[in-house]
């Protein structure tokens, strides 16, 4: 199992060290989204990330095989039996989810145990001496799953107690520690690796997550898209009533980006002066209009004038204009900033 | 040799990659496959996917914030990447 990050590639590494032919393996839940502010944002268009799964298999000179998981998720997320981190992050559960795909994947692709890069201790959730072999059973994966960096610390699993694998040749590192994987990393020549520490998943962020609640609370309901999950990381999300909230491109790459949605969303933009796309999530009622508007208003280059000409473009393709008053600044309470 | 296009415009990687991925699965060595894209990072993730995985990149257009990459399938079976483990 791949993330992109050094453990994994360093787990890969001590596998083909001892001549197995290791493939790769990494899961979209749609929440791993560490590029698509990269992807979106005008200012960093000329220095889009690269995609570090996929660095990490050609550096390795592995395949890999990046799985949709986003609609399987769902459940991981909503329901989670282990319960969540410190945010909305379900990481036991995540963990037990990705082992278990992985474990259907070796099997249709005759494949036979499963690597990854966990440390016993590495992680407050999913790392821990107790969660190790909490992952193996839920998971399905049982002694299929081989954990090189930590497995001397662990009983043998079935590759090792096969001989496919030299116990001897794997490793002991406990702890949240990185130096004994730097110390690894240099060993093997490895000089370049991202550290995401966790974060690669939005879950594990506390603003995105508040974002994902409000969502959840204001719909009431918890089911989500991808596009949900998409736009809660683009742009100013302002909730001014329960049942509708603004979402305010903050620069070009986020207007284009806002643009795809405009026949899936009631969208205003200000046409008397420049100003921002905004889409509006929810069930705007008629008598919100003007509030929207002039919130819509406040962001765009009109702030400062009396008045200022909003178009309201509706999914239909119908529209109006209103002629609104830019809110002050000081006019917007803070509570309506998600 | 079938020539096909497939519109990942509006996905954000790596689910253009996973399109791509999906899509090559179901043609044929020396068939091509045109990907149209918005999202800046397949020029560089979608020449990783080919080069790890046994395809030849034919061409990468840009324009008009739309990133175009043109790819021919490999032969699957003749892709084994040889480890260098001196690295």
């Amino acid at each position: 199992m791949i993330s992109g990050g050094l453990d994994s590639m360093l787990a890969a590494r001590t596998i083909q060290e001892q001549g197995i032919h290791v493939e790769g393996i990494n899961f979209f839940t749609g929440f791993c989204v560490e590029g698509h502010t990269h992807a979106i944002r005008e200012k960093d268009k000329a220095k889009p990330k690269r995609n570090n799964s996929l660095w990490v298999a050609e550096q390795l000179g592995i395949k890999l095989h990046i799985v949709d998981v986003i609609e399987e998720y769902k459940n991981v997320l909503l329901n989670p039996k282990h319960g969540y981190g410190q945010h909305m992050n379900p990481c036991l559960d995540c963990k037990i989810f990705m082992v278990n795909k992985a474990k259907q994947w070796i099997v249709e692709n005759d494949f036979d145990f499963i690597i990854t890069g966990e440390v016993i201790g590495q992680r407050p959730m999913s790392q821990r001496k107790a969660t190790m072999p909490i992952v193996a059973r839920e998971s399905g994966a049982d002694d299929l799953l081989l954990r090189p960096l930590c497995a001397k610390n662990l009983p043998a699993t079935l590759p090792e107690r096969e001989g496919w694998v030299d116990r001897e040749k794997l490793h002991d590192i406990t702890g949240r520690s990185r130096k004994p994987q730097m110390a690894m990393a240099k060993d093997f020549g490895i000089d370049e690796y991202s550290q995401p520490a966790g974060g690669c998943c939005f879950l594990t962020d506390k603003y995105y997550s508040a974002k994902l609640v409000d969502l959840w609370k204001a719909r009431d309901s918890r089911e989500y898209e991808l596009d949900d999950v998409m736009l809660l990381k683009v742009g100013r999300h302002i909730r001014p009533q329960p049942h509708y909230k603004l979402i305010i491109a903050r620069e070009e790459g986020e207007g284009r980006f806002l643009e795809g949605y405009k026949k899936d969303y009631i969208s205003m933009k200000c046409v008397s002066h420049q100003g921002p796309l905004v889409l509006i999530d929810g069930t705007i009622a008629a008598e919100d209009l003007y509030l929207a508007a002039s919130i819509t208003a406040r962001y765009g280059q009109g702030r400062e004038a009396e008045q200022v000409e909003i178009n309201v473009l509706y999914q239909d393709g119908a529209e109006r204009c209103l002629q609104v008053k830019p809110m002050l600044e000081q006019d917007i309470p803070k509570a309506w900033f998600i | 040799m079938t020539r096909e296009v497939l519109n990942a415009r509006r996905l954000l990687c790596p689910l253009p990659v996973i399109r791509t991925q999906d899509k090559v699965k179901k043609m044929q060595p020396g068939d091509q496959l045109e990907v149209i894209c918005t999202d800046p990072g397949v020029m560089q993730d979608i020449p990783t996917w080919c080069r790890i995985n046994g395809h030849k990149v034919l061409e990468l257009l840009s324009g008009d914030h739309e990133y175009t990459v043109i790819l021919e399938v490999g032969d699957d079976k003749l892709n084994k990447l040889p480890i260098d483990l001196t690295m």
